[in-house]
């Protein structure tokens, strides 16, 4: 599983970087994207779900962690 | 309760809603006493702190306008009330203090920010549609550079006292407006002596940024969004705003089609579109449009706090080295074209070299 660490990052870097994450990854494969705003896991969640890929969000460690599934 | 309602907010139709709500609201505060086509305009109330305060002696633009403070605030009340409210700093807060700057050089080259693009063409003043396409031109191009991996660094947590502190300068800014002391200036003609009941300015205002911090509403970044990866989100707020303030506008007698002799606008084409290339771009790199970074202020992002700061110094240099715009007069039957002077064509050519330079400069590898 790839990991990203887009904390402290303004609108829109979460959403491009994980972008740009997904497209090193393989069908069935999963990403996890740091976020510390609701702001940037809201933006992440619907960008995930928007290229119809499964994404759960989760509080972890005071920050927040989406997790995406590539199909 | 609060699960429900944030998951409305975020829906396609929270969005609309507050496009809905800001539209009709500021439609109406030109009929309330604001200028014409400026129900809400946040570079230009900026200009009129500025004013108010003294940075600047152009005396028919001096008023503490409430409605700056009050979004802030209202995103604030929205923040605290949803478990939002982060304080954070870092991000590099000079670099965004120019930015600033030169958005607001950009706006007022232009005669207004983002919003009051909008709300402008709502009104029929055409000349805002080669604002917009400036704007979209700017905004396109810092999209570009952020996909290029630009990017203004990390900010991270802090004091909660530090995200306080532009809340509560607003807080003071508002005491201020309501006691009117002898030191704080108030024009007595031009745009500056028109606006709504302070109370209705602020009630209103609240509700903006209430809504606003909400739903994330960003005029900018539904451009951005839109040409960066075709997300349609924000775009909708947006359009619902246009389409909202076109209808009130008509209903109230407020829309006047046309390009010359607008209020409080120019006809010179050109640097309607220069000047919001640089605004858009200046939006474009520091993540959110003028509004926003108001909304983000409220939520304790202190570094959106030091780009008003750059808007509201901009503001006084703007008037100061003669940088803004004039409007068009129409005097006798006889158009005068405005639009800047060599000075502020000048401060939109560094500025749009300054962002340039950034562009290229600062930019991190990722994949």
């Amino acid at each position: 599983m790839k990991t990203i660490d887009t904390t402290g990052l303004s609108c829109p870097e979460p959403v491009i970087r994980t972008r740009a994450a997904l497209q090193t990854l393989a069908a069935g494969e999963q990403l996890q994207v740091l976020v510390d705003t609701v702001t940037a896991r809201e933006n992440v969640l619907r960008t995930a779900r928007s290229l119809k890929y499964d994404a759960v969000a989760a509080d972890r460690d005071g920050g927040m962690v989406v997790t995406i599934t590539k199909k | 309760m609060r699960q429900q309602l944030s998951a409305f907010f975020a829906s396609r139709w929270g969005i609309i809603l507050a496009g809905v709500v800001i539209g009709l609201l500021a439609a109406l505060l030109p009929k309330l006493g604001n200028p014409p086509n400026m129900g809400v305009c946040v570079a230009c109330f900026e200009r009129d702190i500025a004013g108010a305060f003294g940075l600047h002696r152009a005396a028919v633009v001096q008023y503490l306008r409430p409605e700056i403070p009050a979004f802030v605030l209202g995103s604030l009340a929205a923040a605290l009330l949803f478990g939002e409210f982060r304080a954070r700093a870092g991000s590099a807060p000079l670099v965004r203090f120019f930015l600033g700057v030169f958005a607001m050089i950009g706006a007022l080259v232009f005669l207004g920010c983002p919003w009051r693009a909008i709300l402008r063409l709502a009104g029929g003043d055409w000349n805002a549609i080669i604002g917009i396409a400036g704007l979209t031109l700017g905004v396109g191009i810092g999209g570009a550079f952020i996909k290029q991996g630009f990017s203004l660094g990390r900010s991270r947590e802090t004091f909660k006292i530090a995200g306080g502190l532009m809340p509560a300068l607003m807080v003071g800014i508002l005491l201020l407006a309501l006691a009117q002391p002898a030191f704080i200036l108030i024009s007595e003609k031009g745009p500056g002596s028109l606006h709504a009941p302070i109370l209705i300015s602020l009630a209103v205002g609240l509700l903006i940024g209430f809504l606003a911090q909400r739903t994330r509403f960003c005029t900018m970044g539904a451009i951005r969004d839109f040409v960066l990866i075709r997300d349609t989100h924000l775009l909708l707020g947006l359009l619902a705003m246009i389409v909202t303030a076109f209808l009130a506008n008509l209903a109230l007698g407020q829309f006047k089609p046309g390009f010359e002799a607008q209020a409080i606008a120019h006809s010179s084409h050109l640097w309607n579109f220069l000047g919001m290339v640089l605004a858009g771009l200046c939006f474009a790199l520091a993540g959110g449009c003028p509004g926003r970074q108001l909304f983000l202020t409220g939520e304790g992002d202190t570094d959106s706090g030091v780009f008003v700061l750059g808007m509201i110094v901009g503001a006084g240099f703007a008037h100061n080295w003669l940088l803004a715009a004039a409007p068009d007069k129409l005097a006798e039957g006889v158009l005068t074209v405005g639009g800047p002077g060599l000075n502020g064509q000048v401060a939109v050519g560094i500025g749009l070299v300054f962002c340039l330079v950034l562009g290229f400069a600062m930019r991190e590898r990722f994949e």
